[in-house]
């Protein structure tokens, strides 16, 4: 379990983050929401220790990441998967290299061992066969599958994702959004995704954090989403003529 | 560089220099960047030091017009400005455009594409993974590419100087051999050391460090050769100025 108190963060003068404090579950898909601007992927970032927070406490199973000396916080990041909004692929590597890169710098297993692993994980995303292929090579749909795939590559306790769905066709985010899903019931990892996507938040939002103007003004599951009556929400929620359209009908 | 930046650059060095996660992998990278930076540069540090020298012995040849000056000074002057000043500094500013811009461009773009947030999530030390190995490839292949600057340097003097008749063969040979300090050598070989950790360390701060998009990873580009170019320089006067 993750469990973030009080975050503040700021830049210069101005305040990003003004005081969030949450749960986030294992085996279940935590999402973080909200509108452009106010402060998910800066809360993320200020979670996983890529931005420092002026005040407060992000606690991995009891260990509070924001007091600990730099080895222990590597030691916290091993058990960390991340898919980043763009993959973040390393270029220069094939996908075999990408997947195997986290097993190579921090496990002694052998070559055959590490090669089961990485097709194991791209079995899993659906990408056999493609391990010699380079990062410019592949679609924005299978850069996202590899970054899963690499993410998982370690086993992680805890499961990141930064805009899963950012610049790939509907039909593309729900496969990427259903093997998110799969993935932290499977392996009871702690995920947490930050999103605007309204089809992500219907159809795998298990917890949801709705953030506006850096607080947070809401929590609760998909299930709850479309019957609030807080309007900030609601003007999130609603803004898509396709919710509207099916809030109107039903 | 002001103070703040020199401050985050010595802080970077200090972080790209703790111990590795796995020397195996290191190593790699290690060879991998001697190619790029050894291998890679081999052909146009042979060009350039080659028309260096001859036109070096050329204009030696046309300035000493005087009966009383022995032609073997030629020689001399040639040998003695090729080990100390041309091959060190001139293949090092040439590196500097060649190899800094492209460290600076690989670092900023791993960084503005989010490679090096990647890598810092997984547990690794990124300046350690993506700076240390190119320091080190800096520090040994630049002195091996002066060696052969200076070599090539000569040789291009004796072509140059033989084949237009500024100067006879037994003339440049007997320059060249005359009065020889080998301490020359180790001046320019201090000097190839520094140059080689300028041209691989200034650039990978600025690359480190960028914020934005395309356009800030060309300007940091930029900004790292003239860094660099300057720092050469710099350190070129305080080098001569401490050994000579």
């Amino acid at each position: 379990m993750i469990e973030i108190k009080d975050i503040h963060k700021s830049f210069g003068d101005n305040e990003v983050l003004k005081g969030i404090s949450g749960k986030f579950e294992p085996g279940i898909t935590n999402l973080i929401i909200g509108g452009s601007g106010s402060g998910k992927t800066t809360l993320l970032k200020c979670m996983i220790g890529l931005h420092h927070p002026e005040k407060g406490s992000v606690t991995y199973d009891g260990r509070d990441f924001t007091q600990l000396n730099t080895e222990e916080r590597i030691e916290i990041r091993k058990e960390i998967g991340m898919l980043f909004q763009g993959s973040a692929l390393f270029d220069s590597m094939t996908v075999e290299e990408n997947i195997m890169f986290p097993l190579n710098m921090f496990t002694d297993q052998s070559r055959s061992e590490k090669l089961d692993r990485v097709n194991f994980c791209l079995e899993r995303v659906n990408l056999e066969g493609k391990n010699k292929l380079f990062p410019a090579e592949l679609s924005g749909g299978m850069k996202k599958r590899v970054g899963i795939a690499r993410a998982i590559a370690m086993n992680p306790k805890y499961l990141f994702c930064d805009e899963p769905n950012s610049g790939l066709d509907p039909k593309t985010s729900i496969v990427i959004d259903e093997l998110i899903k799969e993935i932290t019931e499977e392996y009871n990892t702690t995920t947490v995704v930050v999103t605007h996507d309204m089809n992500s938040v219907m159809g795998i939002g298990d917890y949801i954090m709705f953030l506006h103007q850096g607080k947070k003004f809401w929590e609760g599951s998909n299930k709850e989403i479309a019957k609030t009556d807080i309007e900030e929400l609601n003007d999130f929620v609603f803004a898509s003529r396709f919710m509207k359209a099916a809030k109107d009908k039903f | 560089m002001n103070f703040t930046n020199f401050g985050r650059y010595i802080l970077l060095l200090k972080a790209a220099f703790k111990k590795p996660e796995k020397w195996k992998i290191y190593m790699k990278a290690i060879f991998q960047q001697m190619e790029f930076i050894g291998v890679g540069s081999l052909g146009l540090i042979s060009i350039i030091s080659t028309f260096i020298g001859a036109v070096m012995t050329l204009q030696i040849a046309f300035q000493l017009v005087s009966d009383f000056i022995p032609k073997t000074i030629i020689g001399s002057v040639n040998r003695d400005s090729t080990i100390l000043e041309l091959s060190p500094t001139i293949s090092a500013i040439v590196l500097a455009g060649k190899i800094g811009s492209a460290i600076s461009s690989e670092i900023g773009t791993m960084r503005v594409t989010e490679q090096i947030d990647a890598l810092e999530i997984m547990g690794i030390n990124a300046p350690g993974y993506l700076i240390l190995p190119k320091i080190l490839a800096g520090i040994t292949m630049v002195p091996m590419l002066v060696i052969i600057s200076m070599v090539l340097s000569i040789t291009g003097g004796y072509l140059g100087g033989t084949l237009s008749g500024a100067v006879s063969p037994t003339e440049y040979i007997q320059g060249i051999t005359t009065d020889f300090n080998p301490f020359t050598i180790t001046v320019a070989l201090v000097k190839a050391f520094v140059f080689g950790f300028i041209i691989t360390s200034v650039p990978a701060y600025e690359g480190f460090y960028v914020k934005g998009g395309a356009l800030e990873v060309a300007q940091a580009s930029t900004r790292a050769v003239v860094v660099s170019c300057i720092s050469i320089l710099a350190c070129d006067y305080l080098v001569t100025g401490l050994m000579l």
